[in-house]
């Protein structure tokens, strides 16, 4: 029973939930998600491979899949694999669940489908709005995710930025802390702008690697569609002699 | 005679298999004036196939289990992924069942609608209409614990709130929840009783319900638009119908038409947009089932919202939500009265007087605008709008025996008209 009252006091509390998270939205940058560029994908999945999957696995996602993107399984082995690995198995984590679980005390999350969860233009902005925060356990916080349990792992390209805020007052007089910009306060080893077209590539993989049957599934859909035009005309004109003797 | 003729001679003397052919399809008569909302029922039948079929591919490769794989991942969750990845095609199949469910309500829902303005559920189809209800409820059933397979974020909650609500019924509530539960929690047990009610008995039951409706329909003959019996006016010499045409071959060439214009806006949806902006498949289900993160915003899936919204607008009564839960379920059942509230003395909308025709669009107007508030998050301004909207719903059945009664209705014609 007392599970049962806390569902509905939890669903009473559902508007108000919703309510709050509308308010601390922030404005999302348009990641350049496009699928046919796979100079784009092959770059995304080298970020992926050196950044994200030491800590995040893609556990649905089997290496081979990449030959999609125009590698071979040479290339895939050579470059993307770690030594123990097949080109058949699937994209792991170096680091073991459990360790993890301990470690961040919940464990990163997969990320095969993450951009299905998660609009694209939220992980591109979330990528960029790292700052700088002593007072959270790993020095840093994000704008896109507050009190985010992950690092800036890609700190060493875009480099240090710190997070300014102004005070605004809502319609109702109380006072809130607004986002208002970042400054970069440690340049990395690469520009801005570089920065920015690396996690464009990045976000494009994921975006791929959430469903790499989607251009198939285009592909075959402009087909289905295709000859169910055709279809129509027969059925329309079958269906007209059939039916030329009703009165 | 040749081979094949004497094969059928040998059959039809051990089965009835011409006759059948002939009762049912060829020798069936169904009225000429047919329209648009008479494809809906063909169309469900399609659906009900699609669903089977892919529904068996896909029980090849999906794993009922709630236990966590290597990578920490929920292997029902991971099955399913797997079938979107590593199964030849096995995205096609799951795109095509998980688009069909929402499909399957989409032409239940225009074929119910047609029902209601033809007058199809009048005496003496009042069994036809019964069946029917009961194979929309045996359908909610269906996708309720379809949903919950693929054990996604949204899955696990939304089966969470709804055993729920069962525990909200006076003094037996808690047991009962627990009972289809199996555990306190939604978990492995209740995965691997929702994946057998879901792939075996709701079928069966489904199936069993569908032929009922058919036999009961072929027994007493298809309304039609006009809402007159053909029956009343036949040959002299062949006894046939003078407004009927056999249903082979006229209405299977017209039904392969609806086919088509069905399977085309289907395609469409299953191949450029299977998520259908979230409304077919949501953006939180792509995330495990997690039992200790509860989601902001839990919603039931498009097909279930305008009862869901009834649910929550009902306020509760010394601190029960039973007042909404009952409430819910009469909005469902309330449906069986039907054919015994309608007191109009005809049956199609054609006839039928202005009053008629303005409650029916209030309740088309609350059905959807309700569907909608659900979906949304209740804030009070949303639930005073669901709670008129409730009212509307409810007195488009209640004040029915009334309305219809003083309602000036025009006369029917002897014969259909075209």
């Amino acid at each position: 029973m007392k599970l049962i009252k806390q569902l509905f006091t939890l669903l009473a509390f559902v508007p108000l939930a919703a309510a709050a998270s509308g308010g601390a939205e922030i404005r999302l940058d348009k990641a350049p998600v496009n699928l046919s560029d796979k100079a784009s994908l092959q770059r995304g999945a080298k970020m992926f491979v050196n950044y994200c999957l030491n800590c995040h696995s893609a556990s649905y996602m089997r290496y081979s899949r990449l030959q999609d993107l125009g590698l071979t399984e040479d290339q895939i082995k050579n470059n993307l694999l770690f030594t123990t690995e097949r080109v058949g198995d699937t994209m792991t984590a170096a680091m073991k669940y459990s360790d993890a679980k301990v470690w961040f005390g919940a464990a990163p999350p997969d990320l095969s489908v993450i951009a299905r969860s998660r609009d694209p233009d939220w992980i591109y902005t979330y990528l960029r709005s790292f700052y700088r925060d002593d007072t959270r356990p790993t020095g840093w916080n994000n704008i896109a995710f507050d009190k985010v349990g992950m690092p800036h792992v890609m700190a060493t390209l875009q480099g240090e930025q710190i997070a300014h805020f102004e005070k605004v007052k809502d319609h109702e007089g109380n006072e809130h802390e607004m986002f208002d910009r970042f400054e970069l306060v440690k340049p990395g080893s690469v520009s801005q702008a570089q920065y920015d077209s690396m996690v464009g590539d990045l976000v494009n993989y994921l975006a791929w690697m959430a469903e790499p049957a989607k251009p198939k599934r285009m592909q075959t859909g402009l087909l289905v569609l295709a000859f169910l035009a055709v279809f129509f005309v027969i059925a329309y004109y079958l269906k007209k002699e059939f039916w030329k003797d009703v009165h | 005679m040749n081979a094949l003729q004497k094969l059928l001679g040998w059959v039809d003397a051990r089965f009835p298999l011409t006759a059948t052919w002939k009762a049912h399809l060829s020798e069936y008569y169904a009225p000429k004036n047919f329209n648009f909302w008479y494809f809906f029922g063909s169309l469900a039948l399609l659906v009900l196939v699609i669903q089977i079929v892919t529904g068996i591919f896909l029980v090849m490769h999906y794993k009922p289990d709630g236990s966590l794989n290597a990578a920490g991942v929920p292997v029902a969750f991971a099955s399913v992924e797997y079938i979107m990845r590593d199964v030849d095609w096995g995205w096609l199949v799951r795109y095509l069942h998980s688009t069909g469910a929402s499909a399957f309500f989409v032409v239940v829902y225009l074929h119910m609608f047609r029902g209601m303005i033809y007058g199809s559920y009048r005496k003496p189809r009042e069994l036809i209409w019964i069946f029917g209800v009961i194979i929309y409820l045996a359908l909610m059933a269906e996708a309720f614990m379809g949903y919950l397979l693929p054990w996604g974020q949204m899955s696990y909650w939304g089966a969470q709130v709804i055993i729920n609500l069962f525990a909200a019924v006076p003094f037996i509530g808690n047991d009962l929840s627990l009972w289809i539960r199996g555990d306190f929690v939604v978990g492995d047990a209740t995965l691997n009783r929702f994946f057998s009610f879901h792939v075996i008995a709701v079928p069966l039951v489904l199936l069993a319900l569908v032929a009922a409706h058919l036999v009961a329909l072929h027994e007493v003959g298809s309304n039609n638009p006009d809402g007159v019996e053909i029956k009343k006016n036949k040959d002299p010499v062949t006894h046939i119908p003078l407004d009927g045409i056999p249903f082979h071959p006229y209405y299977t060439v017209k039904d392969i038409l609806g086919v088509v214009v069905f399977l085309i806006v289907f395609s469409a949806i299953v191949f450029f947009a299977p998520e259908l902006g979230g409304y077919f498949l949501e953006a939180n289900n792509f995330i495990p089932a997690d039992p200790l993160k509860t989601p902001a915003h839990i919603a039931p899936v498009w097909y279930f919202t305008p009862y869901y919204a009834i649910l929550r607008a009902v306020p509760p009564l010394l601190g029960s939500q039973f007042p909404g839960v009952l409430l819910m379920g009469v909005a469902v059942l309330i449906f069986f009265a039907l054919p015994w509230l309608d007191k109009s003395p005809v049956k199609s909308i054609r006839y039928r007087g202005p009053i008629y025709k303005w409650f029916l669009a209030a309740f088309v107007i609350s059905f959807i605008g309700l569907g909608w508030l659900g979906i949304l998050p209740a804030t009070p301004l949303y639930t005073w709008i669901a709670r008129g909207l409730s009212v509307v719903y409810f007195a488009f059945f209640l004040l029915m025996p009334w309305y219809t009664k003083i309602d000036k209705t025009k006369p029917e014609p002897e014969r259909v008209t075209g």
